[in-house]
């Protein structure tokens, strides 16, 4: 299926430095601040926006991973069975400002979920969400804090995010049915 | 992965699913770490705990492996049901299922009767020990435990030593090591061995000095004191001497061999006590890891479309 690359390395690169500026100003800094990104898109981009965020501000950012498969509500509908990866957050969530870090934000499912399984971590302070793209068709009342890129999408399109850190060139491929 | 509603005996599951269960209960062994050792993932779903026979420690691990999914857990057992009244087995599981249960974990003194019940019954069944025929969710721990020891299965010296003839758990880890990869070695009396062992895939030994040299892993497996006085051998005393796991005959395996029993523990029958406590032994470990296996079976097998 031939795909339309909507963001190239470059402009990914741009957005993730725009986003972490952004996240410092809106913050006042990095105090009580962490990252936290989902399985397995949102690792990737968590690690580089802390990265980032380091070197403009100095000051380490704690970074954590999110596996959101037991919180799922698609358990009963989806055709394959889950496979269930690392959550792994090595700092106490309570009283911090965590960002969700994902790659694409659709339904809005996966941050509900998210959102349930970081609540039992611990109490942050406030919760803010972050993504690479917004693609829009949302199913619940939730939307991002941050946004690399809005693109219109069809229901059935599919956006597929590709990144070095999986041995791909870093590009967003929107994906249409006919 | 998997095709069928239920788990039946680990005898109709291929290595990649076996694997497949393996690593979803490493996720679920982090939830267990955790302060907040619930996830919602089979809200409103409930499971039925038929048991026929006396059990602590599998009921137990069933019923905190169910609520730490967030189902409703009934605990069914024999002594107080209407099967004392004269209701058949049949009987029994519709009107549970009637209930609205997702899940039977049942247990049974008979070979077989959760592949009956699997006919029967809507609901994913969940054999937790039919007989001496299989108990697949401990082999599961065990392999689980192996493997977070071990690394890997494949290749490693895996010794199990005791009554294999009348040990369902005995039974469910020989067919599973074997389709893992492992080099499978069964000690016991002649009397304890079963006569349908396939002798081309396992290697049986009558002494336990020369069966556990090089082990990787030592299982022990528990003597029924109901045997006793039946033939099978003269006395526990006896039993003990020639097969007991001790910790002269447990330096003959490797150095850093872990110990496993699948309680509950006779101590100074199957294993002394020494070893039961001692460096070596994951005993305790397996029995956390048996919550961890249970949680991924139920939650795996929710998943399935049929």
């Amino acid at each position: 299926m031939p795909g339309k690359e909507i963001l190239n390395s470059k402009e990914i690169e741009r957005a993730l430095t725009r986003i972490a500026h952004e996240i410092i100003e809106r913050n006042k800094g990095t105090e009580t601040l962490c990252l936290i990104g989902i399985q397995r898109g949102g690792v990737y981009l968590a690690g580089r926006l802390a990265s980032c965020i380091q070197s403009i501000e100095g000051a380490h950012i704690d970074t954590g991973i999110l596996d959101i498969t037991f919180y799922r509500d698609d358990l009963y509908s989806k055709k394959d069975q889950p496979v269930v990866r690392t959550t792994d957050i090595p700092f106490s969530v309570t009283g911090k400002t965590v960002v969700i870090v994902d790659d694409v934000l659709f339904t809005g499912r996966s941050i509900r979920a998210a959102m349930d399984a970081l609540i039992d971590f611990g109490r942050p302070a406030a919760i803010q969400l972050a993504v690479l793209i917004d693609r829009g068709h949302r199913e619940l009342p939730i939307r991002a804090d941050y946004v690399g890129k809005n693109i219109p999408t069809h229901f059935s399109d599919m956006v597929e995010v590709f990144l070095k850190e999986e041995g791909k060139e870093d590009k967003v491929v929107l994906i249409s049915e006919q | 992965m998997f095709k069928t509603k239920d788990l039946l005996g680990i005898k109709d599951l291929t290595a990649d699913e076996i694997n497949h269960i393996l690593d979803t209960a490493s996720g679920f062994k982090d939830v267990l770490a955790r302060d907040i050792k619930k996830v919602p993932a089979l809200r409103g779903k409930t499971v039925v705990n038929l048991f026929f026979e006396p059990s602590t420690r599998t009921r137990t691990s069933f019923e905190l492996a169910a609520k730490r999914l967030s189902t409703d857990v009934v605990n069914f057992s024999v002594t107080t049901s209407s099967i004392t009244k004269g209701e058949t087995l049949r009987d029994t599981a519709l009107s549970i299922q009637a209930l609205g249960a997702d899940f039977v974990v049942v247990r049974h003194g008979t070979a077989g009767v959760p592949h009956f019940l699997s006919g029967v019954l809507k609901a994913s069944v969940i054999n937790a020990g039919d007989g001496t025929n299989e108990h697949p969710t401990q082999a599961l721990l065990d392999f689980f435990t192996i493997r977070s020891h071990k690394g890997k299965i494949e290749g490693l010296n895996v010794v199990i030593v005791g009554d294999i003839a009348h040990s369902r758990v005995a039974k469910s880890n020989i067919y599973g090591l074997i389709k893992l990869g492992a080099n499978v070695r069964l000690i016991c009396p002649p009397t304890l061995m079963p006569a349908e062992i396939n002798k081309r895939n396992v290697e049986v030994f009558n002494s336990i000095e020369q069966g556990i040299k090089d082990a990787d892993v030592v299982m022990a497996l528990r003597i029924q004191m109901e045997r006793q006085g039946k033939g099978f051998f003269p006395s526990l005393e006896e039993y003990f001497d020639l097969y007991g796991l001790t910790g002269e005959r447990l330096r003959l395996a490797k150095d850093d061999a872990i110990v496993m029993h699948p309680g509950p523990i006779n101590r100074g029958v199957e294993i002394a006590s020494d070893v039961a406590d001692g460096r070596q032994s994951v005993v305790l470990e397996q029995v956390t890891n048996g919550l961890a296996v249970r949680m991924a079976v139920l939650y795996l097998l929710s998943g399935v479309k049929e």
